[in-house]
């Protein structure tokens, strides 16, 4: 990812590729009786029908697929789609399913049924045989990292952690889903784990903030003053709380 | 090739158009054909420090809106013939800048000339985009207080986001820190932020330190850039800048304390 991918203002050509990350919801078969799932599809969206409008969502098979169940995939994509869904992704599915999918124009994710989902569906014995799985982001390379110094008025997003090689200038602004590092002055505002991850933190070798927050808990100037001035410190989430602390 | 630098600050006061008159001047007496062009359409001022305020028939405005050629709106310097000076007009405001017109204006200037200076408007909008948008080369002018160098932080952001080579993905606009009416008096006295302060936040290459002084008052009232008293103090490190960004090496001055030497004989702090 390139250093303000999101500050600047391009004139593109007509066409330009760019890497960018989705939450989708992940649709997990454990059965593969079609009658039954549109049962349970209809029930959950009346639970949140805006939310499940038109939302796009990708089927994971591979449960299905391991209790060797068969199932047909275009049946059950028109299944999904009578319910308001559009299917744009299958990951888990075997040749021939892939193989339908492809005719369907539906994108087929090999990366994604790595052994370490499998086992959470083997775990997951006492689940519903239907249910909408945490959000499954399409992972690239989500962190983002800045060479130059952040000035006043910037807004840097990443969407994984924010590594930044130079100062935060008072009055810029920076953003991570994940954890912050900042190898040298942080006189701006940094907030880490803003889609609501506690685990984030930040670093910095001189915290001069305005404001800090992980995940909407936040410390403006005059809380941190006081705080370690002029070393490397790292703050943390602790029981809503945030805690400043010195690396040496 | 000719090169566009663009004087800048974010902050009004602090000596844009003193340095861009007197670095166009600078650059001309070193024998490159400079042209420089005033942005701040509606509060013009650098004819005045030029001292040919009395000549302006034409300005940039009737340019754009093709109510005159360049030529007829340059007009030449009297007391160096290859500096030109490019004025803005009084009557109106920034809103008849366009970027075409400008990006016409500063082409059409690059065939004569080797240096072209875009002496900024104070802010951030249109006028002043519109100085730094072409620019190859800025000049942060910055005094040592704390609103002048966030403002310049935020211009330094905007020049690396919002500028022709931003956008186009090409080299990024070169930077360098002017830091104007430096009193080592009132550093010491608290007053004013030091330069170490100063780059310590902003970061940046030092071309030159300024130093506040009564020269550039009396240049600016009778229409001479002040780096042609040579004498003055001001004068002196205005040559001394533009030395330095044509590649001589010159070490800093006006840093230290003029009393530094009795300072150290006695031994006070």
């Amino acid at each position: 990812m390139t250093i303000n991918a999101r500050s600047k203002s391009h004139s593109p050509p007509a066409v330009e590729f760019k890497s960018s990350t989705f939450s989708v919801p992940v649709l997990s078969l454990t059965n593969n009786d079609l009658v039954i799932i549109e049962k349970l599809l209809d029930e959950k969206i009346k639970l949140a029908p805006e939310f499940f409008k038109h939302s796009p969502i990708v089927v994971d098979l591979s449960d299905v697929n391991k209790k060797e169940l068969f199932i047909n995939f275009g049946d059950l994509v028109a299944c999904i789609r009578k319910s308001g869904l559009f299917v744009i992704g299958v990951r888990g599915g075997n040749e021939q399913q892939n193989l339908e999918a492809i005719t369907l124009g539906i994108p087929v994710n090999t990366s994604q049924s790595n052994p370490e989902t499998k086992i959470d569906y083997t775990k997951s014995s006492t689940r519903t045989p239907l249910q909408v799985d945490d959000e499954l982001t399409f992972h690239d390379s989500n962190n983002v990292i800045i060479t130059k110094p952040i000035r006043s008025g910037q807004r840097i997003y990443s969407h994984g952690d924010l590594i930044v090689l130079a100062q935060v200038g008072a009055g810029a602004e920076i953003l991570a889903e994940g954890n912050i590092h900042v190898y040298g002055s942080l006189r701006g505002r940094a907030l880490a784990g803003v889609q609501g991850n506690t685990e984030a933190r930040i670093f910095c070798l001189n915290l001069q903030a305005e404001l800090i927050s992980i995940a909407g808990n936040y410390k403006i100037s005059d809380d941190i003053q006081g705080a370690i001035a002029n070393a490397p410190i790292q703050i943390y989430l602790q029981k809503n709380t945030l805690v400043i602390k010195s690396l040496v | 090739m000719a090169r566009i630098i663009v004087v800048t600050s974010g902050k009004g006061g602090v000596g844009k158009t003193t340095t861009s008159a007197a670095i166009s001047m600078g650059l001309a007496k070193k024998g490159h054909k400079t042209v420089v062009i005033d942005f701040d359409v509606g509060l013009r001022n650098l004819d005045l420090i030029m001292g040919c305020e009395r000549r302006v028939v034409y300005d940039i405005i009737n340019v754009i809106n093709g109510e005159a050629t360049l030529h007829q709106a340059l007009i030449k310097d009297k007391n160096c013939n290859l500096l030109s000076i490019l004025p803005a007009s009084q009557t109106r405001n920034k809103d008849a800048l366009t970027q075409e017109g400008i990006g016409k204006i500063l082409e059409e200037l690059a065939k004569e000339f080797k240096y072209i200076v875009c002496d900024s408007p104070a802010g951030i909008e249109k006028g002043a985009h519109l100085a730094m948008y072409f620019a190859d080369d800025a000049f942060i002018v910055t005094n040592p207080e704390v609103s002048s160098v966030r403002d310049s932080d935020r211009i330094l952001g905007l020049l690396a986001s919002k500028s022709r080579r931003a956008e186009q993905n090409a080299e990024p606009i070169k930077e360098y820190l002017l830091l104007s009416r430096y009193s080592q008096e009132r550093v010491r006295s608290k007053e004013m932020l030091s330069l170490d302060d100063v780059q310590e936040i902003l970061s940046l290459d030092l071309l030159g330190v300024i130093p506040e002084s009564k020269s550039v008052l009396l240049a600016s009232n009778s229409g001479i850039p002040v780096i042609l008293d040579e004498k003055s103090d001001a004068g002196q490190a205005y040559a001394d800048i533009v030395a330095r960004y044509l590649g001589e090496k010159k070490p800093h001055r006006f840093i230290d304390d003029k009393k530094g030497f009795f300072r150290k004989l006695f031994g006070g702090k």
